[in-house]
């Protein structure tokens, strides 16, 4: 039996998923650089795989199906990440600049 | 404590902190490039616990995805759009960075509490050792196999998605007025680059 879950605690994973999730979630609000923005989408994003794999392999361990959501979700991130630079590419050439205060175009 | 158990205290500690500093570092650093090259760090350091985990393939499957390919799209992104510029003075902002952390450490206390205190059910079955890439491939192919083409027409749509908008000048102007129909009434003026040569002067209509 592999040692891992005997040693190390589910609640570690999890906990340390729970803190990068959190810098995620701050660095999206407070940064003003946008390729920032996607960096820190791409954080969380990793935070929440972290989560399913700690669960699949403690609790699922038979089955994993947690390996298989991570997987897709690691495809929706890549796409996201391409569609997301492109949108930012389309905006700076647009208004010159990634500084996400001057983004302003569809509010109010 | 065997020797093996302690091996991977140690790893996973020395995971742990790459993972946090790195993440740390990726938001609060001024300089992109650093924030851009320690995401690359982050990314291998939960590669890392995914191998802790007894997940071989979906580790190898981060560092080709997140490190080989997001990673390098992020980086290609920071050259193509790395202006010096001076971010504009907002008021407010020291306000809204410590209202933000508040609203974080509250998101973050929350989840502390929720996976303290529920009782997991562990330990769960066995993991699978080294079955679990063999698993993987017969999920995708079986119950997981609508999913699995609907993610490949994803990847289709994102990668299409991202040419047409990424693409320098799309120069598709509008049959009846003869004028240029990208986006032309939030686009600022200008020349599209791939035109050098005179537009067509006869429209489809006056063709027709």
């Amino acid at each position: 039996m592999p040692a891992s879950s005997i040693d190390i605690p589910l609640e570690a994973y999890l906990v340390l998923a729970a803190i990068l999730f959190c810098t995620g979630v701050w660095g999206l609000i407070n940064s003003r650089n946008a390729v920032r923005v996607l960096m820190s989408i791409e954080l969380m994003l990793n935070a929440v795989n972290i989560n399913l794999m700690a669960f699949s392999s403690y609790i699922d361990g038979q089955q994993i199906r947690g390996q298989v959501f991570a997987i897709f979700v690691i495809t929706v991130a890549a796409a996201e990440a391409a569609v997301g630079l492109a949108i930012l590419l389309s905006l700076y050439r647009n208004r010159e600049t990634v500084d996400m205060e001057r983004f302003n175009l569809l509010r109010w | 404590m065997t020797i093996a158990s302690v091996t991977q205290l140690i790893c996973f500690v020395a995971l742990s902190l790459t993972l946090v500093l790195g993440a740390l570092g990726v938001v609060l650093l001024p300089n992109i490039v650093y924030s851009a090259f320690l995401l690359a760090g982050v990314f291998l350091s939960v590669a890392g616990l995914y191998l802790l985990l007894n997940a071989s393939f979906v580790a190898a499957a981060q560092v080709l995805v997140y490190v080989g390919a997001v990673n390098v799209l992020i980086l290609f992104a920071i050259m193509l759009v790395n202006k010096k510029e001076a971010m504009a003075e907002i008021p407010g902002l020291l306000l809204r960075r410590v209202l933000s952390g508040a609203v974080c450490l509250g998101l973050f206390l929350l989840l502390l509490r929720v996976d303290l205190t529920t009782p997991w059910a562990v330990p769960g079955p066995t993991p699978l050792g080294e079955d679990a890439t063999t698993l993987i491939g017969i999920h995708l192919f079986s119950d997981y196999l609508l999913p699995f083409e609907l993610a490949s027409v994803l990847l289709l749509m994102a990668m299409i998605g991202a040419i047409v908008l990424a693409r320098r000048d799309v120069y598709s102007s509008d049959v009846i007025t003869g004028e240029a129909a990208d986006q032309g009434l939030i686009e600022k003026e200008r020349t599209p680059l791939l035109l050098e040569s005179p537009p067509r002067d006869t429209t489809l209509l006056e063709k027709v």
